[in-house]
């Protein structure tokens, strides 16, 4: 299986939550949002995310959206106005779950280009 | 009042400092009936209510005014009107100004509405008394712990108020604090006759509700596939197409700019959620796992099928309070060598404020190389060590504004007395600013009383 980011294979926005941020992950495919059901986990998601995130990673599903939407908890040094941070908000942690590599199966990657 | 009709809501503002093009625009380039306008952020509050202790004439979005007074004459000729949160934590003087524009355009006999009951800050003390706790939400902690330092204190209202108004003539809603979907959903309660318990339909609209509240951004901004995005600085802000049934289509004036696809209008619906099978509002808990979305032509999305739960017999409460003081600061160093010059820099600033004895613990102290991988932090490839030149930020925070401020003056010195090639600096030395802080948390709806007021110019 390919190694491939995640942005080949999903769309991503994210924002504030009190002291932390939502990431939603929106699959481009049915094969796609099957597969990151399985590989996209709260444990693969926090590894990823941890210079960002010292908090808990929940995740929460929305089968007619192709939505995998994780809550970072403690990703914003603080939040609201207490944050020291450029992105107090979180405005960019959607582009920085999208960097995460992951090991595609060859149909899923197919079906992006059907 | 149910009957087969469409009614064209738009939202012009997706927060306060949004483009004035956005409502401008709306108004003029295509068919309405409501405009929406959302100018309230918690923070916005707390500046709010400062500024009504000041002049009792202040405390709401100004920008509101400005805005109707451009587009007033518009909204009468096509029969367009609106519903914003402008009023902050004083609607009686927004709706004094509001008529007084309406005045001077020569258009006596229309009617503003204010929508009040939000605002508890002078009654918190009884509610407490009464039995109301407050408990932070996150924290679970009691309100007793900042009480002293609280300075605004507002219920998220609902959407029931807003149609009330409506029936009763206003040309112009103004309301303070109420959830960001309600603007839109009291329209269509108005419109459609919906009544509480029609919790399908009070969700219908919240979800429309939900997907405008960020103006743009469900248009084509800030959208992950942004180069398919075409003529952004035309974008066309974002218009529902409702139904008496619950269903709705997403669309925008035809000939602007952006995009209205399933994936943009997903995007926002993605925004700000939590868990997207019970989202809360006081007037229902909208189910976002239940609908079907689908594309109904060229810039049109038609979402329907949304379901709905009962409301809780609770209202959400948004306090701020004063919670100490931080200052944040930025210098721009040059290669050969930018990051460790900036390093170097970022050293020689703590070391000289510690000669002073102002030393910052490592949560209260920040700095930042941006350029060398801020946003992105810890993820390997989104970071290097040789940028061309770096943006050196720092920043400091605490209770103590003697401390705090003492910062500032120590960063804009290493133009001279640290590594070459270090610039940028302009507008004066970073000065200590308030905190404010969030405390969310709930109250009983029975014991909110919500009132609305209607004048004529």
């Amino acid at each position: 299986m390919p190694l491939v980011p995640l942005s080949e294979i999903a769309a991503a926005r994210s924002g504030d939550k009190g002291e932390g941020s939502n990431v939603g992950v929106l699959a481009k495919t049915d094969a796609a949002y099957a597969f990151l059901k399985e590989a996209l986990t709260t444990d693969a998601v926090a590894r990823h995310m941890s210079g960002i995130n010292r908090g808990a990673v929940r995740r929460f599903e929305a089968d007619n959206l192709r939505l995998l939407n994780f809550l970072l908890d403690d990703s914003l040094g603080g939040g609201g106005s207490a944050s020291l941070l450029t992105d107090a908000q979180g405005k960019t942690h959607g582009l920085a779950l999208l960097r995460m590599e992951l090991d595609v199966p060859e149909e899923v990657l197919r079906e992006l280009e059907a | 009042m149910s009957e087969n009709k469409t009614v064209r809501i738009a939202n012009g503002q997706g927060f306060w400092g949004d483009s004035i093009l956005g409502p401008i625009r709306l108004v003029e380039e295509g068919p309405l009936d409501y405009l929406t306008l959302d100018y309230l952020a918690e923070v916005t509050m707390s500046i709010m209510q400062k500024l009504k202790g000041r002049d009792p004439k202040k405390g709401y979005a100004t920008d509101f005014v400005s805005l109707l007074d451009r587009i007033l004459p518009t909204l009468v000729e096509k029969d367009i009107k609106v519903v914003a949160n402008a009023g902050g934590v004083n609607p009686s003087a927004c709706m004094e100004a509001v008529l007084e524009v309406m005045r001077s355009h020569g258009l006596e006999g229309e009617k503003v509405a204010i929508v009040e009951g939000d605002d508890i800050l002078d009654g918190l003390d009884d509610l407490m008394s009464n039995g109301e706790e407050f408990l932070n939400m996150d924290t679970g902690q009691p309100l007793s712990t900042v009480r002293e330092r609280v300075t605004s204190a507002n219920v998220y209202l609902g959407a029931f108020p807003i149609a009330e108004a409506l029936a009763a003539g206003a040309r112009i809603v103004i309301t303070g604090r109420g959830t960001d979907p309600g603007l839109v959903l009291g329209p269509m309660i108005h419109e459609f006759g919906w009544k509480p318990g029609d919790d399908d339909l009070l969700a219908a609209g919240t979800v429309a509700g939900h997907i405008v509240e960020c103006g743009a951004q469900c248009t084509g901004g800030n959208y992950t596939d942004w180069r398919s995005v075409p003529d952004l600085a035309k974008v066309g802000y974002p218009i529902i197409e409702a139904e008496a049934d619950g269903s709705f289509v997403i669309t925008k004036h035809e000939g602007t700019g952006g995009a209205v696809n399933i994936d943009t209008v997903s995007h926002q619906l993605a925004y700000e959620m939590g868990d997207p099978a019970a989202y809360l509002t006081p007037d229902v808990i909208a189910d976002f796992t239940s609908f079907k979305i689908e594309q109904d032509g060229p810039d049109r999305v038609r979402v329907s099928g949304v379901k709905g739960a009962p409301a809780t017999s609770l209202y959400k409460v948004s306090m701020s309070y004063s919670d100490g003081w931080k200052s944040v600061g930025e210098l721009t160093v040059s290669g050969p060598d930018a990051l460790e010059k900036a390093q170097l820099c970022a050293e020689i600033v703590w070391e000289r404020l510690a000669m002073d004895g102002c030393e910052y613990a490592e949560e209260e102290r920040l700095e930042e190389y941006v350029g060398a991988g801020v946003c992105h932090r810890g993820i390997p490839e989104a970071e290097t060590d040789t940028p061309p030149e770096v943006v050196l930020r720092m920043g400091v925070k605490g209770p103590d504004k003697a401390k705090v401020s003492r910062f500032g003056p120590e960063l804009v010195p290493l133009v001279t007395s640290g590594p070459p090639g270090v610039t940028g600096f302009a507008g004066g030395r970073p000065k200590a600013a308030e905190i404010i802080g969030f405390w969310p948390s709930l109250v009983t709806k029975d014991k909110i009383q919500t009132t609305v007021s209607v004048l004529t110019a």
